[in-house]
Order: structure tokens, then C-alpha cells, then sequence
């Protein structure tokens, strides 16, 4: 057994969420400069122009890229040969939370009672966290600040085998055309097919942690991709959704098996700030 | 469509010659205010009180700014989603709003309150907020400083570039940027 104390998490999640509210990854920024010299609309150029030079000023400046600096999605992976010390691996996660959201000034944007009272935490806890035991001997934390605009947009539908591949992508586009301008364009689409009503959901979100410009390990779903894509740029929703040909830079499709009388399928919408980041210990 | 100069307070003869596509400048103070004070806001005008800013040709910009580090007027402070002020908006734009700025569209009312009582909607890049942070001059919180990122704020902008969404002759840009590069399938 590695024994490993918990307060490399929390030094761990404190950097991370400094660093992805910060520094956007290089494949997203990649397809931002790319969808700018294929835009047809002058209006969706000049906005495109506008969001790549936010991003210098936020590098330069050491501000983050977006004021919404998200919840704080955690998905953590432990070797089964680790043995945590030294206190809760959650606690340690929300203590690096605390800490990198205080110390780089970060927006606290969660309410401790989503309903009745909705009283800020104050410190951008809980993190929302997600916890697998896998092989070997390392700890694996993916950081993903998720903001709640694009959020707002995501819906799981429980779908049926008659509906096939067809009613999946009409969903999908529908659920993207209906959205318009919201979720701040040009965004990223996580799509998680399969599963069960939650499992489903939580595909969605992991197939937007996928690298922009990776093809879908599935051959057949790569060409699906493919397809929802063009689908989802000929909507003309555009930057920011004031009309354009770049309306998302990707459509990412997660799959798992599922039950015999479902085909349960989510579409989570991430924004133009696509943050996520991580590390091994 | 052209670029416009702006300072707030804006008057009736400012807002009619802004047209939908039209780029603007603005100038001037502005308040902050999103979906908490919103709510706090309606309310009080529902109980006859006071509300902590005159609404006589005021404009709000929908944002919850990222907190400023020691000695920076402004962190981070990009747009968020106007849809979720819509319920709220016809009633402020009744006492005297001219101007909402956010991202996204507005329901068909808060569009038809616009027309009736004379009012304008700006559209800010949402996510550029860094770079929108550097026009803000001056901040403060005038209420409601236990909402954190949701207390109301009197800001001073210099030359905030936005884009005119709403006109008064009922003009949309997200409608009619879409319909130019919708290709049909």
C-alpha cells in the first residue's frame, strides 16, 4: 500500500482551480482561432476576435477568463493500492476548493439551499464530487469549473429503441437550437447515450473533458459526431447566438450499455470557456 | 447599423435613435444586479418603498463580478443570462429603466414592455469578462452586501462596447442574426 495524505488533494484541487479559471486549455483555444477564420457573419468575427483577446488579458493579468468561475465538478480517481491519510478525501477536496477560490479570487458562486433560502457558502463549496477506486497505485484528479449559464441548457431524456439513432440526434440539435444564445456560444457538446437515468448524465459531463480535435474512440459514433456538428453549425445561432456559422466547436458522445427497455440520452452544453484540468499523484 | 457614443442617464430621444446591430460605447454609471436582487427589488416596489437607485433612465447590467483583489477597481465581470430576469424586468422598465445589458435573448414581453415604455437591451460578449473588467472606472456596493457576487453595485464605465439586441421599434438581433446563417438541411 502507497500511503498518501489527503493534503496532496487539497494542494492538488488548489491549483487546479486557480490554474483552469486562469488558463484555457490549448485544444480549446485552438478551435476558437480555427472556427474565427471560417466565420462568415462580421459580427460573429468580431466577437470571436473579442473572446481570444479576453484570453490574453486574463493570462496577463492573472484574472479568470470568466467571472462565473463555475461549481467546482471533482471527479477523482484512486488507485486501490493507495491508503489516504490524514482525513476525508471530500474534506480535503473542499479545503482546496476553499483555499484556491479565496486566494485567486475567484467568484463563491454556490448557495447552501438551492430552494428556500439560497444563502451563499462563501467559499464556492461543496465541490461536486465524483469518486471511482481503479487499479494502481495514484490518485487522478480532474478539476472542471462548470459555469451555470451552460448548464441551465443540458437536459436527459429517457429515450426509446424505436427512437434509434435519428430521434438522438433530432434531440440533440433541438435541445442546442432551443438554447440559442444562452449557454454563450460557440460551445461544446457532451452527449452520454446509455446507462441509466444518472449514469447517463454523468457521461455527458465526461465527454466534455474529451480533447477538442480527438476522434470518438467508436468509429460509428465518430461519424455521428461528425454530423451533429454540421447539424448543430447550419442552426446559424453563432458567437454568442447573434448569428454566425460557429455555433459549437465540438460534439463529444460518451456511450455504456444499457437496459433493455431504455436508451436514456443527455445532452450537457458547456460554453466557449471550456475549463478543465488535471493531475496525477 | 453604426457606432454610437452613450452616457448614461439615457433619455427618450437617446434610445430612439439606437437601432438593432448598432454598436455602442457607454459611458456613465451603471448598476449591477441579477437574479437575488432582482427579487429584492420587485419586492420593494411591490410594499411602495424606496429602491436603493434611481430607475429615471438607468441602466443594469446583469453580472456578478468576480471579487477584486486588493487595490483593483474590477475582477472579472462578464455578462450572465438575461432570461432569468425576464419576469422581473416589464415592472422596472414601467418605473423607469431604459437599459438592461446581459447575454442571450429576452421573453417576447420583456421585448414588448421595451417598445411600450420606451427601453433598450445591450448585449455584452459573455465569457470576455476580463477584458470588459478594464472599462469599469469606479465600483462600490450601494445594497444588499450579503448577496456576495449578487449585491448591487453603482459602476463607472468608460466606452463598455456593447451591441444594441433590443430596439424600440421591436427589432431583434439574435433573430435576425440567425435567420441570415440558418442553411436548411
Amino acid at each position: 500500500m502507497r500511503e498518501l495524505d489527503v493534503a496532496r488533494i487539497t494542494e492538488a484541487v488548489k491549483d487546479l482551480s486557480i490554474r483552469t479559471n486562469i488558463y484555457l486549455p490549448d485544444d480549446v483555444k485552438k478551435a476558437l482561432r480555427e472556427s474565427l477564420e471560417r466565420e462568415e457573419s462580421p459580427l460573429g468575427r468580431e466577437i470571436l476576435q473579442v473572446i481570444l483577446d479576453n484570453h490574453d488579458i486574463a493570462e496577463k493579468e492573472k484574472m479568470p477568463i470568466c467571472q462565473d468561475t463555475g461549481a467546482a465538478i471533482v471527479f477523482l480517481e484512486v488507485g486501490q493500492e493507495v491508503h489516504l491519510i490524514g482525513g476525508a478525501p471530500e474534506d480535503a477536496v473542499n479545503e482546496g476548493v476553499r483555499q484556491g477560490y479565496s486566494e485567486a479570487y475567484l467568484r463563491k458562486s454556490m448557495v447552501a439551499d438551492p430552494v428556500l433560502k439560497r444563502k451563499n457558502t462563501g467559499d464556492n463549496t461543496p465541490a461536486i464530487i465524483y469518486t471511482r477506486i481503479v487499479p494502481g497505485d495514484k490518485v487522478k484528479i480532474v478539476f472542471a469549473p462548470k459555469g451555470g449559464g451552460a448548464e441551465n441548457m443540458s437536459e436527459v431524456r429517457m429515450m426509446t429503441a424505436a427512437d434509434g439513432i435519428e430521434g438522438i440526434k433530432d434531440f440533440v440539435v433541438d435541445r442546442v437550437s432551443r438554447s440559442g444564445g444562452n449557454p454563450c456560444p460557440p460551445i461544446v457538446v457532451g452527449v452520454g447515450l446509455g446507462g441509466s437515468f444518472e449514469r447517463c448524465a454523468m457521461l455527458a459531463k465526461e465527454a466534455l473533458m474529451r480533447t477538442i480535435g480527438e476522434p470518438n474512440p467508436d468509429p460509428d459514433f465518430d461519424v455521428v459526431e461528425k454530423e451533429l456538428l454540421r447539424r448543430i453549425n447550419n442552426l446559424g445561432i453563432g458567437p454568442q447566438g447573434l448569428g454566425g456559422r460557429t455555433t459549437a466547436l465540438a460534439v463529444h458522445i460518451k456511450t455504456v450499455p444499457c437496459h433493455i427497455a431504455s436508451m436514456p440520452v443527455a445532452v450537457n452544453i458547456q460554453c466557449h470557456v471550456s475549463r478543465h484540468g488535471e493531475t496525477i499523484i | 447599423m453604426k457606432t454610437v457614443e452613450l452616457r448614461t442617464p439615457l433619455d427618450e430621444k437617446q434610445i430612439s435613435n439606437l437601432e438593432s446591430g448598432d454598436k455602442v460605447y457607454l459611458s456613465g454609471e451603471i448598476y449591477t444586479a441579477r437574479d437575488a436582487a432582482h427579487k429584492r427589488l420587485v419586492a420593494l416596489i411591490e410594499e411602495g418603498k424606496d429602491l436603493p437607485f434611481d430607475l429615471q433612465g438607468a441602466v443594469i447590467y446583469y453580472v456578478g463580478p468576480a471579487p477584486s483583489k486588493p487595490g483593483q477597481v474590477m475582477n472579472s465581470a462578464g455578462p450572465t443570462t438575461s432570461y432569468r430576469m425576464d419576469s422581473f424586468t416589464p415592472l422596472l422598465l414601467e418605473r423607469g429603466l431604459k437599459g438592461t445589458i446581459g447575454k442571450g435573448p429576452r421573453s417576447m414581453k420583456v421585448r414588448d414592455s421595451m417598445v411600450k415604455n420606451g427601453g433598450i437591451y445591450f448585449a455584452a460578449v459573455g465569457g470576455a469578462a476580463a477584458g470588459i473588467a478594464s472599462t469599469v472606472k469606479a465600483a462600490e456596493v450601494i445594497a444588499y452586501d450579503d448577496l456576495g457576487p449578487e449585491a448591487i453595485r453603482r459602476l463607472v464605465v468608460e466606452r463598455m462596447p456593447l451591441f444594441v439586441v433590443n430596439d424600440t421599434s421591436g427589432n431583434d438581433l439574435f433573430e435576425a442574426g440567425v435567420a441570415e446563417y440558418r442553411r436548411e438541411e
